[in-house]
C-alpha cells in the first residue's frame, strides 16, 4: 500500500499555544485512520492543515506524494477536489436547501449540467437516506440529519479521501452508529481513504484500521485498535477506559 | 506602555488585513465572472429595503433644514431664498453623509452579522473546502450592489429632502411653492449632484469592505459576532466622516 497523506514534523502555534509540536503521521491509501486526543490538542487543526484551511508554521504535508506545504490557493483548490472535509457541526449553508447544499460543489466547479447535478445529488442523498429531506432547510434538520447531509455534500465530488471532524459528536448512540456505518460504507463502496478525528472510543473501534493518539502536540501512539487497547501509554489508556490517569501515570 | 504598543500593532494589522481584502476583491472582481443573481438579491436587500430609512431621514432632514435656514436667513431679510440653500446643502453634503451613516449602519451591521455567523459556524471554511472563493461569493456581490445602490438612494434623498423643505416653505414659512422650486433650480448645478453622489461610491466601498472584513474575522460565538458588528458600525461611521473631508476637498478641486 502506498501513502495517501504524509505529515512530516508539523508545527503549528496560536500565539503562545504550541498546538502541534512536530507531528509526523502517514495515512495509507484506502485505510481509515482515527486520530484520538483530548479537546484542544490540535486534531481539527491537523485536518485543516491538510486542505489548506490553515497554514503550518513548519514541516511538510504530502498529499498523494505531492508536497503541498507552501501551495498557493489555486493549488489547494486542486487538492480539495480529491480531499473533502466533513465539518464538526456540518457547516451547512443556512441560506440554501439541503439539495442546494449538496449540489454546491458540483455547481461551483461546473462539472456537469443541471441534469447531471440532480442525478449525483439524489444518488448521494439516497446513500445517506435523506432523499425525502431535499427541500428542507438546514435549520429544519436534527443534528444527525445535518451530519448526514454534510457527509452527502462531502462525497458528492467523489473524493479519494474524506477528513471527518468529530463525525459523531453530540449524537445519540443509534445515530452515531448509523454515521459509523456510513463511514465504513464509504470505505467499502467508494474505496476512499479516511481520516477521522474523534473523542468517541466506540466509534474508533467501529471504523478504525489504525489509530493515532495526539498528546501534547505529538503523536504519542500509532497502531491498530487492538494495539491501542493494550498500549501502556497512560493517557491513551485513560482515554480508552474513560477515566482520568493518575498523576504518576500522566 | 505595552498595551499601547499592542493597540498600535493591532491597528496596523487591521489596516493591513483590510487592504489585502480590498486588493483581493479588486483582483477577483477583475478576473472572475460576477454572479448577477446574487448581486440582484443583494441590491434588494441592501438597497431597496433601505428605502424607508432614506425616506424618513431625508424628508425630516429637509424640513429641519428649511426651518433652520429660514431662521438664519431672516436676519438678513433673505428668507425667500431658503429653497436654494436647502437644495445645495442637501445635495452637496447632508444627504450623502447622513444617508451613508444611516444606511451604512444598517447595511454594515447586517453584512458583519451574516458573514460573522458564517465564520463562527465554519461556513466560510466550508466554502473554501468546497472549491469556492469566499471573496467572490460573499464580498463582490455585496460590494457591487451597495456601490450601485447608495448613490441612487442619495439621489432619492436629495429629492425627498428638497420636497420636505418645500412643505415647510409652503405651509410654515409662507413662501410660494413656485418661488421655492425656482430658487432650487437657479442655484443647483449638475456638478453639485455629481459631487455629492460621487462621494457615496467611496463611502459604499468603505462600509462594505469594513463589514465583510469584520465578519470574516469574527471570533468565538454570538459574543464575537456582536462585537464585530458593533465595531463595523463605529468604524464605518468614523471612516465616512473622515473620508468625507478629503473627498470633499478632492471633488472641489476637480
Amino acid at each position: 500500500m502506498e501513502a495517501f497523506l504524509e505529515y512530516r514534523h508539523i508545527h503549528k502555534r496560536f500565539g503562545d499555544n504550541h498546538v502541534l509540536d512536530g507531528v509526523s503521521l502517514t495515512v495509507m491509501r484506502g485505510e481509515t485512520m482515527v486520530i484520538l486526543g483530548g479537546s484542544g490538542t490540535g486534531k481539527s487543526v491537523l485536518l485543516k492543515l491538510t486542505i489548506g484551511l490553515l497554514e503550518s508554521d513548519k514541516g511538510h504535508i504530502l498529499v498523494e506524494g505531492n508536497d503541498v506545504t507552501s501551495a498557493r490557493e489555486a493549488e489547494w483548490m486542486e487538492v480539495r477536489k480529491h480531499v473533502s472535509y466533513m465539518f464538526q457541526w456540518g457547516a451547512l449553508f443556512d441560506s440554501m436547501s439541503v439539495y442546494d447544499n449538496v449540489a454546491f460543489p458540483l455547481r461551483e466547479r461546473k462539472l456537469c449540467d443541471e441534469a447531471g447535478v440532480e442525478g449525483r445529488v439524489m444518488e448521494k442523498l439516497s446513500l445517506v437516506g435523506l432523499e425525502a429531506a431535499k427541500d428542507l432547510s438546514p435549520s429544519d434538520l436534527s443534528g444527525g440529519m445535518r451530519k448526514r447531509v454534510a457527509l452527502a455534500r462531502s462525497i458528492v465530488m467523489e473524493p479519494r479521501c474524506i477528513l471527518y471532524d468529530e463525525p459523531t459528536s453530540g449524537l445519540d448512540p443509534i445515530t452515531s452508529d448509523s454515521i459509523n456505518r456510513l463511514i465504513k460504507r464509504m470505505q467499502s463502496v467508494l474505496g476512499v481513504t479516511s481520516v477521522v478525528v474523534t473523542h468517541d472510543i466506540q466509534s474508533m473501534f467501529r471504523v478504525a484500521d489504525r489509530v493515532a493518539f495526539l498528546h501534547k502536540g505529538k503523536m504519542a501512539f500509532v497502531g491498530t485498535p487492538e494495539e491501542a487497547r493494550s498500549a501502556d501509554h497512560p493517557m491513551l489508556r485513560g482515554f480508552i477506559e474513560g477515566r482520568e490517569p493518575n498523576e504518576s501515570e500522566s | 506602555m505595552d498595551w499601547r504598543r499592542m493597540r498600535i500593532v493591532g491597528g496596523v494589522e487591521y489596516l493591513g488585513g483590510l487592504t489585502l481584502l480590498a486588493r483581493e476583491t479588486a483582483r477577483s472582481a477583475a478576473t472572475s465572472a460576477w454572479d448577477w443573481g446574487d448581486i440582484l438579491y443583494q441590491l434588494d436587500l441592501l438597497g431597496v429595503q433601505s428605502f424607508t430609512i432614506v425616506l424618513i431621514t431625508a424628508v425630516f432632514m429637509g424640513m429641519v433644514l428649511a426651518l433652520q435656514t429660514a431662521y438664519a436667513l431672516s436676519a438678513f431679510g433673505a428668507k425667500l431664498y431658503v429653497g436654494g440653500v436647502v437644495a445645495l446643502s442637501m445635495t452637496r453634503e447632508l444627504a450623502p453623509v447622513l444617508i451613508s451613516l444611516m444606511v451604512g449602519g444598517r447595511v454594515g451591521a447586517g453584512i458583519t452579522a451574516e458573514i460573522g455567523s458564517m465564520k463562527v459556524t465554519e461556513q466560510i471554511d466550508a466554502l473554501r473546502a468546497l472549491g469556492a472563493n469566499p471573496v467572490k461569493k460573499l464580498v463582490i456581490p455585496r460590494l457591487v450592489a451597495f456601490v450601485l445602490a447608495l448613490p441612487v438612494l442619495v439621489l432619492l434623498a436629495n429629492a425627498l429632502g428638497i420636497l420636505g423643505g418645500y412643505f415647510i416653505s409652503s405651509f410654515s414659512l409662507q413662501i410660494s411653492g413656485r418661488f421655492y422650486i425656482t430658487q432650487v433650480f437657479k442655484l443647483l448645478k449638475f456638478s453639485d449632484l455629481i459631487s455629492g453622489m460621487g462621494k457615496t461610491v467611496f463611502f459604499a466601498a468603505f462600509i462594505t469592505l469594513i463589514g465583510c472584513y469584520n465578519g470574516m474575522n469574527a471570533k468565538g460565538g454570538a459574543d464575537g459576532v456582536g462585537r464585530a458588528t458593533t465595531d463595523t458600525v463605529v468604524l464605518s461611521s468614523i471612516v465616512v466622516l473622515i473620508s468625507d473631508f478629503f473627498l470633499t476637498k478632492l471633488f472641489l478641486a476637480i
